[in-house]
């Protein structure tokens, strides 16, 4: 028997019984949109958190002083003062995989213009910081080296800021500030960045020179952290290990000896981020995969029932000539109808789903193509499998029972 | 060309049910010729059925030979077997065996599916040519529940005829039907082997036998009696005495 006739019996053997064939492919059919819709939803967000991860900086290195611990009581990273600007200028000279080197001061404090005043934090950079952060400034310009070397009191606003000192839309562009009582001349605004993955305010912040920031706002003589971009995200591992290196050297710190420093890059972080999303989707997938091996279960039942109901058909066929295989092929064709055709319901009805939940949830819900060959592969063996038993319990039938079966 | 179809040479058959062996046949020798219209007879248990079974291959002997269109059925195996019922053989039984919600033309149609060679043009003539031979052309595209039981049998007939087989074999192809749909269902059979099919069937009423040429008679797993047909009745002459009945089948 060849394979479209195989397919027009099949097919035909379902027709007859339209609503159990639904029915048992509605097992099917909701295992694989679940196995779709999980994976959509769990490929969506990884997506989003990798863009708003990539959206930080590009191709940062970050290094933070490494907590201190005095008698066993951890103090915190930022009561560090491990790192110093001769390290950023380290780092500019001797790392070759590293394009862009900036410092990092922090201060917090009251900034008022007028009668309006808001808490914020002050970050003291160079003027690679920008690039390196991928912040823009939209209007104004950015301070210079000259500015730099000079402690100018220059501020660029961020968003926020604007918004609390100025009111929405306002153009602060030479305007005076204070902050922390000093007077600032705000020289440029940055173009808003919105929400960072963990739901800080990324526009609520004011940038300056880090000279000025660290002798007139913080009084300190160490940096808070340092930022580099590497040359390429391929180079980013090099980068980072460069950077450690470096760091050792400059801080003297012996073959045995922990580091005082932490160095992060940014691809690490996506990886880490990646692989927990990547861990998370799996476990959805899998639960709704349990889902899928009850409806292949549900096929494996409703063809033992057809099976049983065609005993005399089954032996009809054999007298007049079908072999074991013959009969085998049959059901098997029969399950595996059953378990693409909810495959095929399945995805399309999976994908909706995704669209649906993605939009609740404003992640986009990305359906790749993997997925949804692998629902198919998976439909496919489901039917092979589920099918094979009874398909086998048919072939084996003996033909005069079978045609004498009441 | 081998004129003998069927050859039986020392025939036996057990079975085991639990420890007790039933010895269904107990030596069986037989020869069937071709275009012979035998009539299997006997009482229940009398090893007729079985012996219909391994004349349809859908049984193997325990001992002794058995000769289709001289081939040794015993040396096959189960594929080979399977070709050979294919396409030596017809079954038509007792409970027709049609497929429901299938019409007329494609339950015709199914041996020919089991024989990769025909094309399915060619299925599809053969079908019509089969159900022509059995005057239900007109009736091809109506399904098994839309036939009375005679219809039916006839389409069983023009199935087992479909792939022109050496060997019809029929099983009680009478017992479901009313007299005069039994000797029209003859009256066919009749006609068949005149145009030179082989014929074997098994009855167990004594009338219907007398439609054969050749009687074979099984009793206790063996044949008791064998005998030609010496009156033999011709189901034609018999339909025209019987009175036609005003509803005799539906549409």
């Amino acid at each position: 028997m060849n394979y479209s006739n195989l397919l027009r019996i099949a097919l035909r053997a379902l027709i007859r019984n339209k609503l159990r064939a639904f029915l048992t492919m509605l097992g099917i059919i909701i295992g694989v949109a679940s196995v779709i819709a999980m994976l959509a939803i769990g490929e969506g967000s990884k997506q989003k958190i990798r863009k708003q991860i990539s959206s930080m900086g590009s191709n940062m290195v970050m290094v933070m002083p490494n907590f201190q611990r005095r008698g066993g009581v951890s103090l915190g990273s930022s009561s560090s003062m491990a790192l110093k600007y001769s390290d950023v200028v380290a780092l500019r000279a001797d790392a070759s995989d590293v394009s862009a080197v900036s410092p990092e001061v922090r201060a917090s404090g009251q900034v008022i213009y007028s009668n309006q005043n808001t808490q914020t934090t002050i970050y003291g950079v160079s003027e690679e910081y920008l690039s390196i952060k991928k912040l823009e400034v939209i209007s104004g310009r950015t301070f210079n080296a000259n500015e730099v070397k000079n402690m100018s009191k220059v501020c660029i606003l961020g968003q926020t800021v604007i918004e609390n000192l100025f009111g929405a839309g306002a153009d602060p562009i030479g305007l005076s500030i204070r902050i922390k009582n000093l007077p600032f001349t705000v020289i440029g605004t940055l173009k808003d960045k919105g929400e960072s993955g963990m739901g800080q305010d990324e526009d609520d912040l004011i940038i300056a020179p880090y000279t000025t920031v660290q002798r007139r706002l913080a009084a300190i003589d160490y940096i808070n952290g340092i930022y580099a971009s590497a040359i390429s995200e391929e180079k980013s591992p090099a980068a980072l290990a460069e950077v450690e290196e470096i760091l050792r050297r400059t801080h003297k710190i012996k073959e045995s000896g922990e580091n005082d420093f932490r160095v992060m890059s940014q691809s690490e972080l996506l990886n880490t981020v990646s692989s927990i999303t990547d861990v998370m989707t799996y476990l959805l997938g899998a639960i709704a995969g349990i889902s899928l091996l009850v409806g292949g279960i549900g096929i494996m039942n409703i063809m033992f029932v057809s099976v049983t109901e065609r005993t005399r058909e089954i032996g009809l066929r054999m007298s007049i000539g079908g072999r074991g295989k013959d009969i085998l092929k049959q059901f098997l064709a029969e399950s595996i109808i059953l378990s693409i055709l909810g495959g095929v319901m399945g995805v399309i009805f999976g994908y909706l789903l995704a669209r649906l939940a993605g939009s609740l949830m404003s992640t986009p819900a990305i359906v790749k193509t993997q997925s949804v060959v692998l629902a198919f592969a998976v439909c496919f063996i489901i039917g092979v499998f589920f099918g094979w038993y009874p398909a086998r319990k048919a072939a084996n039938l003996n033909p005069i029972d079978a045609l004498r079966y009441e | 060309m081998n004129d003998i179809i069927i050859e039986i040479q020392g025939l036996r058959k057990d079975y085991h049910v639990g420890e007790v062996t039933v010895h269904a046949l107990r030596g069986v020798d037989m020869k069937i010729q071709k275009g012979e219209f035998v009539a299997i007879m006997g009482a229940s248990g009398s090893g007729k059925s079985t012996m219909l079974n391994i004349l349809g291959c859908l049984d193997q002997p325990t001992h002794g030979d058995y000769l289709l269109d001289g081939i040794n059925v015993k040396s096959m195996n189960k594929d080979a077997v399977a070709k050979l019922r294919n396409q030596k053989l017809g079954f038509v039984f007792q409970a027709y065996n049609l497929l429901a919600r299938t019409t007329a033309l494609e339950n015709v149609e199914l041996p020919l599916f089991y024989n990769p060679k025909i094309r399915s043009k060619e299925r599809k003539e053969a079908a019509l040519r089969a159900l022509e031979a059995v005057g239900l052309s007109d009736r091809m595209h109506h399904m098994p529940n839309q036939l009375s039981g005679g219809q039916q049998q006839r389409v069983a007939i023009a199935r087992s005829l479909v792939n022109d087989p050496v060997l019809i074999l029929a099983d009680e192809p009478t017992g479901n039907l009313d007299t005069r749909t039994s000797f029209e269902i003859m009256e066919l059979f009749q006609e068949l082997n005149e145009k030179g099919r082989t014929i074997v069937y098994v009855t167990h009423e004594l009338d219907i036998a007398r439609f054969a040429t050749r009687n074979v008679m099984f009793k206790d797993g063996k044949i008791s009696r064998e005998n030609m047909v010496t009156e033999r009745l011709n189901a034609r002459e018999i339909l025209k005495t019987l009175p036609v009945e005003a509803i005799e089948e539906f549409d």
